[in-house]
């Protein structure tokens, strides 16, 4: 079985968030990246098919060369060989474009990516790869099992699971429950020196739609200072008068 | 105790500074003390036990001999990648750091260094991998800074050397497979041998009730008319200079061990400083909370640049002896007045083992101490640059 991880690579979770150019581009001065959550769930859940069911893993990220320390990253804890895509992702059609261009003569039976990617949040990569490859998909893939061609995914799905089954060649959008937090592999140092050795080709983008152009980046305002009280009358005079929640 | 929440400070873009492989071994190490040793340290700390269970971590994140080449199972990493990893599990504990600075400088590096092609291929792939530990004797009951005038010493057998003496103060000698331990010969010359755990006439009895690296295991070594093979001499050096080659190595380490304890002050005091509420206000808020914390800040900086260049040194094989005096002193001393101003700004709660701060301070009032005493690195630089030794 031969797989591929889409790895975005993105913001750690505690970064503080800024913009320039006018809000319209994210400020990366002082940011460290990290490969997206979701997507570390799925190549970890890869690495599993790779130790269990001798699959081949390969990562691909679209990105220029500053992605690079995240997917060093990604093989040093066990994938086999990387692909980078060398533009700057703009959008999710962009990039889902990048990646099916080297997706569809690479012979995968199993493209894993995350159900969104915490940096922008579009959750429309995973979706629109299956359709440009015309492979069947599964979304917010919360477990996958694969016994020759046939995959059986579970869904979280309002309130339930849902339990699928698909014929590959199948693209998921993965996250948490494909293996727990504390199944994440840190990378240890035999991993990091056969990093080293491991291939990252670099492949030029092809034309690709931008479908999407950002106008402004808001950030939430910052939270006010809180008013403690004792008295029931002066909170509900409060709630109505100055939050005017009630 | 507290979830560990720990966000390293980088005020001057040292980050900039470093490869990506400097980078990726430093966030693998930090990613495994914040899973594997801080939940646990504090409860080992308290009931002063060694944790063995993260033995197998700590080799697999290479703590044991990162620059020792990949050929005798070390990881062939430079010295700035040894610095990182001891500054991150320094940050978890200093008494987990000692351990791994003993396996590295002490026991891989004199083998690797001064051993012989046999040694180099029976102890050190073992001792990277953590199936062997080793620990290190040089200090006596009557010589401590002055290990030159140790007692314990070898005679010729034959076919094999008698050891006779004592060594006080040896980190991990309790549970130790190994020791490299430093005796005098008949003409008093100091040399090397590898004690083997099951020689007969030799034992480790461990050192207890210590107020600090309680989480680390110390004892004896005690040899009663121990044979040793006579292979088991390390041969390429003798010399007081021998095992003062090891303690440049294991200081360098500690440089920059004593940061990751400084950094973990800052951080939990910074943090705790923004939320305590007192007269009203964050105590963040008060100026001489803040003096602390910009001081802390500041000598933390000033460590980092002194032990990332000394690394630099160290890569070029140009560091001296005098120079990592420098840092080990001036770092440890900036650690543990940091640990100190640190606790009292957590309050009560800073005494706690709620907090790590505490468990830091006592730990590096060792730090302090070994390696070479705080007095004894002054002294060092004195007689470096005035070309007068004082120590007598
Ligand atoms: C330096 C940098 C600058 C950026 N600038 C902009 C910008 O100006 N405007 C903007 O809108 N976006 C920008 N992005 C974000 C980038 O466009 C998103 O990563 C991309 O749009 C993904 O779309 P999405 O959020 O819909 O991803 P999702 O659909 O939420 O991602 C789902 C999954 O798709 C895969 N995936 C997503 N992105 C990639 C990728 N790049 N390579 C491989 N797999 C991927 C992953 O498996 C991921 O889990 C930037 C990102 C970076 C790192
Ligand atoms: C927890 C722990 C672990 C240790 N692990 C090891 C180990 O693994 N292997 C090992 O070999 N050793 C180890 N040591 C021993 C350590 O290196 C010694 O304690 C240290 O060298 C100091 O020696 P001492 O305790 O005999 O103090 P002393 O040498 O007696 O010093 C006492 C005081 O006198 C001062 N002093 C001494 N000489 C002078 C001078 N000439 N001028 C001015 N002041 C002076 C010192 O600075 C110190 O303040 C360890 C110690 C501790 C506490």
């Amino acid at each position: 079985m031969k797989i591929l991880v889409c790895i975005s690579n993105v913001p750690d979770t505690t970064s503080k968030i800024n913009f320039t150019d006018g809000d319209t581009k994210f400020d990366t001065n002082g940011v460290q990246f990290v490969i997206n959550p979701n997507d570390e769930f799925g190549l970890t859940r890869a690495m599993w098919f790779k130790e269990k069911q001798g699959a081949t893993v390969h990562i691909a990220t679209v990105g220029d060369a500053s992605v690079e320390p995240t997917m060093r990253k990604a093989l040093a804890i066990g994938a086999d060989e990387g692909i980078r895509i060398n533009a700057v992702p703009t959008d999710g059609f962009f990039v889902a474009e990048q990646l099916a261009n080297v997706i569809k003569d690479g012979g995968y039976d199993l493209v894993i990516a995350g159900r969104e990617s915490i940096d922008y949040n579009g959750g429309m990569v995973p979706g629109i790869l299956a359709s440009l490859l015309g492979m069947n998909f599964v979304n917010t893939c919360i477990s996958l099992e694969v016994d020759g061609s046939t995959a059986t995914a579970v869904r979280e799905i309002d309130g339930g699971k849902e339990k699928v089954q698909a014929e590959l060649p199948l693209v998921i959008g993965g996250q948490k429950g494909l293996v727990e937090e504390s199944d994440l592999k840190i990378p240890n140092m035999r991993g990091i020196m056969m990093a080293r050795k491991k291939a990252l080709n670099v492949v030029e983008p092809v034309d690709a739609t931008k479908a999407t152009v950002d106008s402004k980046f808001e950030k939430p305002a910052p939270k006010g200072a809180v008013k403690l009280t004792d008295s029931v009358d002066e909170l509900v005079s409060l709630l109505h008068n100055e939050a005017k929640v009630i | 105790m507290k979830p560990d929440s720990f966000e390293a400070p980088d005020y001057y873009n040292l980050d900039d500074l470093l490869s990506d492989e400097h980078k990726l071994v430093r966030d693998a190490a930090r990613q495994w003390v914040k899973r594997e040793v801080s939940p646990i340290i504090e409860d080992y700390a308290q009931k002063a036990e060694f944790p063995h269970q993260i033995l197998n971590g700590l080799a697999e994140i290479g703590a044991f001999g990162p620059y020792i080449p990949e050929e005798y199972g070390g990881a062939g990493l430079d010295q700035i990648s040894y610095g990182l990893i001891m500054q991150e599990i320094e940050r978890g504990d200093s008494g987990v750091r000692s351990t791994a600075s003993v396996q590295s400088s002490l026991v891989m590096y004199p083998i690797y260094t001064y051993g012989s092609e046999e040694q180099k291929k029976k102890f050190l792939p073992k001792l990277a991998s953590g199936e062997l530990m080793g620990c290190f004797g040089l200090t006596e009951p009557n010589h401590g800074s002055n290990p030159g005038g140790m007692e314990t010493k070898f005679k010729d057998g034959g076919d094999h050397y008698l050891l006779n003496g004592a060594k006080l103060w040896i980190s991990n000698s309790p549970f130790a497979d190994i020791a490299v331990v430093w005796a005098k010969n008949e003409e008093g010359r100091i040399h090397g041998l590898i004690i083997e755990r099951d020689m007969e006439g030799f034992s480790t009895p461990e050192t207890h009730n210590k107020w600090s690296l309680r989480a680390s295991a110390t004892g004896e070594l005690i040899f009663d008319n121990v044979k040793v093979p006579k292979e088991n001499l390390l041969p390429n050096k003798s010399g007081l200079g021998a095992p003062l080659g090891c303690l440049d190595s294991a200081r360098y380490g500690i440089s920059w061990g004593a940061i990751g304890a400084a950094m973990d002050c800052y951080d939990t005091a910074l943090r705790y400083a923004k939320e305590r509420v007192q007269f009203g206000k964050p105590i963040a808020a008060f100026q001489l909370q803040q003096k602390k914390l910009a001081e802390m800040i500041t000598e933390i900086t000033k460590a980092q640049l002194l032990s990332f260049r000394l690394g630099q040194l160290k890569n070029e094989g140009k560091a001296t002896s005098a120079q990592i005096s420098m840092a080990k002193r001036n770092n440890v001393d900036m650690a543990l007045k940091i640990a100190r101003e640190a606790r009292q700004m957590l309050g009560g709660m800073g005494i706690t083992g709620e907090y790590s701060i505490m468990r830091h301070m006592m730990n590096l009032e060792s730090v302090v101490t070994y390696e070479g005493t705080h007095d004894i690195h002054l002294l060092i630089t004195g007689a470096d640059i005035t070309g007068i030794p004082a120590f007598n």
